[in-house]
């Protein structure tokens, strides 16, 4: 059974290369079919792998498939080896299930559209190159997987590359993700030289026998991997692409950009967890990377008024908080909330594409309003999906994710109350500003008309992703609210458990604060922007909150000082060797050429006697060598 | 014979200053002719008998008199000689007179500087000269007589096309 | 017998060749280079028999046979092309011909 781990990442491979090579040719239906169809075949096989993971787990927990040799040199030797561990079992079957429904979800979404087929062989290509990502056993086939997915990032953003601003943000998320790669990159070069080998089971059991604890090597590669990470996850500094990235189509930004490939950066510490704990420096930086993110960005999604954007810096403050997670060494409860926030994320998505959908492309929430009554499907499982955000107690996943991470940031001995702190600032930034997107898209006057309700393509995806962002969170649950541990008793076969433990009183006493501030906030959005709504206009349109709001909406101005800081000098180094100063070189020597070809061809001037004095010179050099020799 | 050698290199030197100052060039041919048979004293005077007289007879008889044959087609009368002095202006002699000066002096200087000999070891008849050309040479000679060859293929085709008019008719008439 | 110095009769052939030179150098006649092309040769050969004579070798005055062949060719073509260029150019001018194709 284990042996079929190699149909996961290729069947939505095949995929890819039926529709991209035969899709003009099939027909929408055909097309409608495989691109689902190739995932839910993975899907199928993922789960089913899975299920024998859990009740015959086979030795170790972990299981390698070498297909083939990939490089042998030297010293090095790659093979493209696949591995299967209670981590990338929980991320495969995440990714697989998910892609699932949002490729069901965008046979309908998508339905209109010219580029069908191309949508969905890019849409395959990424599945499979996300699973690659996973699914490696050594760093090379994970960096195929991260670089493949970044590709179809790219393609997928600029997926209507007729409006040159989609263009132009496909660009910016490649570029700004891309300093990140190269950042990843010279970690990876950093491994091999240290180790000699790219397989992460062996570095990791090698690292800590080679490194000290804060060895300067370590921090290096722990940073290096780390710069990888943050520009995959779009975190702090290099969040600034991921709300433009919302210019492709919404299944995207539900797949990509909230669901799977931002998670990769997560995915990466988890999986060299051993090197980062080598690096006490470099995870606590981790850590305060998460909390500022988180914050940065929930304050930013406050002032949004584009719902994608919104989804966008949420998404960005929900990896802040995996990174916090992972930044107190909390591995399990980064994975744990990868997996909520894959699903209430994903529907958050997907319950916005299909109010986009059918107000006809509006995307500002100050023109929605009233959509409970006419969307109600939608609007009943994009609830579920907020509350899940929000982490509303008790009902939801997120809160038993997020609420896992607040633990974790208390009592984890590398952890610390600031980030305590901001994570419970940031959950109650998250309910007002979730809330703030409920309320008034769904609540209040009607303001833009809906044209007809999705069809069941789009709903049955929604209402799965609305029961597992709502029972997903039951597979781990704090001590005093059940005290269930499968998903960390799991993943402690790949990860390491948090040592500190707290008691139960303290974790009492913490679920009560934030579910406090969840609560706080969610009653705040529900002054401002239900009942007060006036009144809040109003104070928003004096001139402190405006300027307030105005630097929020552009994210802080990060897009701003970069442009002044890195894109202006560039153009401008750019402008100044437009003509190329090593070219100019080149040049010179052509014009030398030029220059002599010249000279010599006005030698020929075909005057016969200027040739016989040609003839004397030259015999009067010659003889000359020989005299004076 | 040592003074027949200098007074005939006097003579060879002086008769070639005028050939190549000569404004008529009827003039600077017989002036020619008299360097060349000064040469072939010179020659005779070296124990080169053979030679000698085939300087006489090729070089005076038979090439300067197709020199003369083609002056007098080209028909060149006073005014040739009018276009020659405008053409010869004396500042014209300096620089290749320079030239020609330093030239000497370092092909002096070479000639000077090895150690020498004496010449006229021997008299090289036509017999020794003749059995080395036609062993020691005899590739040279078969070269020499594809030179030869060569040279009365194209002058006749010059002169050919020339005779048939206009080029373009020449071209076909040949044809 | 005429027993000089060789670096008399050297030196005689290289007045010689070097007013040649000087001839071909200024005269514009195209019928004067041609004759002090003549000169030049005639010069050469006369290096040969100096050198001949002074060993008393045949080998000297086998290579001024050769000469003599290459400028009985040389002026059998260079007099053809003569007329050939007076017919064309109508003077002999050899700095009118300077035109070059190409």
């Amino acid at each position: 059974m284990y042996s079929l781990i190699w149909l996961v990442p290729i069947v939505p491979f095949a995929g890819f290369l039926l529709l991209a090579f035969a899709g003009r040719y099939l027909p929408r239906r055909a097309v409608a079919i495989i691109g689902p169809g190739a995932v839910g075949l993975s899907a199928a096989v993922m789960l089913l792998i899975s299920g024998q993971f859990l009740a015959a787990p086979p030795a170790g927990y972990a299981y390698e498939q070498t297909l083939w040799s990939w490089i042998a040199t030297g010293g090095l030797e790659v093979g493209f080896t696949l591995y299967l561990d209670p981590l990338s079992v929980v991320m495969g079957c995440v990714i697989t299930v998910v892609g699932f429904l949002i490729h069901v979800y965008a046979t309908a979404y998508m339905a209109e559209d010219e580029g069908y087929s191309k949508f969905f062989a890019y849409m395959n290509l990424f599945v499979g190159a996300m699973l690659l990502l996973v699914l490696g056993q050594n760093l090379l086939v994970l960096y195929l997987g991260w670089e493949g997915v970044g590709l179809c990032s790219y393609l997928l953003i600029g997926f209507w590359y007729k409006k040159p601003e989609n263009g132009a943000a496909a660009m910016k998320a490649f570029i700004v993700t891309r300093i990140g790669d190269v950042a990843l990159l010279i970690g990876l070069f950093l491994l091999v030289v240290q180790f000699g080998t790219l397989d992460i089971p062996a570095i990791l059991a090698a690292a800590p026998g080679a490194w000290a604890v804060g060895a300067p090597a370590a921090v290096a590669a722990a940073l290096l991997l780390l710069g990888g990470a943050v520009g995959k996850s779009a975190q702090l500094p290099l969040q600034t692409w991921l709300p433009d990235a919302m210019a492709g189509p919404t299944p995207v930004s539900a797949l990509i950009h909230a669901a799977t490939m931002v998670t990769a950066g997560v995915y990466l510490i988890a999986r060299l967890h051993a090197l980062f704990a080598l690096a006490p420096g470099a995870l606590l930086l981790v850590g305060i990377i998460g909390a500022a993110t988180l914050l940065l960005a929930a304050f930013s999604a406050l002032a949004q008024h584009d719902l994608k954007r919104i989804l966008a810096y949420s998404t960005i403050s929900q990896l802040g908080y995996m990174f916090l997670a992972l930044g107190v060494g909390a591995w399990t409860a980064a994975l744990f909330h990868f997996m909520t926030h894959a699903f209430f994320k994903a529907l958050l998505f997907l319950g916005a594409g299909a109010i986009i959908h059918s107000l006809r492309d509006e995307q500002n929430i100050f023109r929605m309003g009233g959509l409970r009554r006419r969307l109600p499907a939608v609007y009943w499982t994009f609830l579920a999906g907020a509350l899940a955000l929000a982490a509303a107690p008790l009902i939801t996943a997120g809160f038993y994710s997020k609420d896992l991470i607040l633990f974790a940031a208390w009592v984890s001995p590398v952890g610390n109350r600031w980030l305590w702190g901001a994570g419970l600032l940031g959950a109650f930034l998250t309910a007002l500003y979730t809330f703030r997107m409920v309320f008034l898209v769904f609540h209040g006057p009607e303001r833009t008309a809906p044209h007809g309700r999705p069809g069941p393509a789009m709903t049955v995806p929604l209402m799965i992703l609305a029961l597992l962002s709502l029972l997903g969170g039951f597979v781990e649950t704090p001590a005093d609210l059940g005290g269930v541990h499968l998903f960390s008793s799991f993943l402690g076969h790949a990860l390491p458990g948090l040592a500190a433990h707290g008691s139960p009183a303290l974790e009492a006493a913490l679920q009560l604060l934030s579910t406090v501030a969840v609560l706080g906030g969610i009653a705040l959005a529900y002054q401002l922007y239900l009942r007060r709504r006036e009144a809040t206009a109003r104070w928003l349109a004096r001139p402190a909150p405006d300027a307030a709001r105005r630097l929020l909406l552009a994210g802080w101005g990060f897009d701003w000082l970069y442009d002044r800081l890195f894109v202006r000098p560039f153009v401008w180094l750019a402008t100044v060797n437009k003509d190329d100063s090593v070219d100019a070189f080149f040049r010179g020597l052509a014009r030398a050429s030029l220059l002599l070809h010249g000279a010599l061809s006005r030698a020929q001037t075909g005057n016969l006697r200027w040739y016989a004095v040609g003839f004397a010179l030259g015999v009067m050099a010659l003889l000359a060598i020989v005299v004076f020799r | 014979m040592t003074i027949v050698f200098y007074l005939s290199a006097a003579v060879a030197v002086i008769a070639t200053v005028l050939v190549i100052t000569r404004l008529n060039a009827v003039h600077a041919l017989l002036h020619l002719i008299v360097s060349l048979l000064a040469i072939a004293v010179i020659f005779f005077t070296l124990g080169a008998p053979f030679v000698a007289a085939l300087e006489v007879i090729i070089y005076a008889g038979a090439i300067m008199v197709l020199f003369v044959f083609v002056i007098m087609m080209l028909n060149l009368g006073p005014h040739a000689a009018e276009a020659e002095r405008r053409w010869l202006d004396p500042a014209i002699w300096v620089g290749p007179g320079i030239l020609a000066l330093i030239l000497a002096g370092e092909v002096g200087y070479l000639i000077l500087r090895g150690a020498a000999g004496t010449t006229g070891a021997a008299i090289v008849g036509p017999q020794t000269v003749g059995v080395s050309l036609f062993t020691t040479y005899m590739l040279g000679v078969e070269l020499a007589s594809l030179v030869l060859l060569a040279g009365l293929v194209g002058a006749y085709h010059l002169g050919r096309r020339r005779g048939a008019g206009e080029d373009g008719e020449g071209e076909r008439t040949n044809g | 017998m005429a027993e000089v110095p060789i670096e008399h009769g050297l030196l005689l052939a290289a007045v010689l060749f070097l007013l040649g030179l000087i001839g071909v150098m200024v005269r514009r006649n195209i019928i004067f280079i041609l004759l002090c092309l003549e000169i030049m040769l005639n010069a050469a050969g006369l290096a040969f028999i100096v050198a001949g004579s002074r060993w008393g070798q045949p080998d000297g005055q086998v290579m001024f046979l050769f000469i003599l062949t290459v400028t009985a060719a040389e002026v059998s073509v260079g007099l053809a092309l003569v007329l050939h260029l007076h017919h064309r150019f109508k003077t002999l001018d050899a700095d009118a011909m300077s035109g070059m194709k190409g």
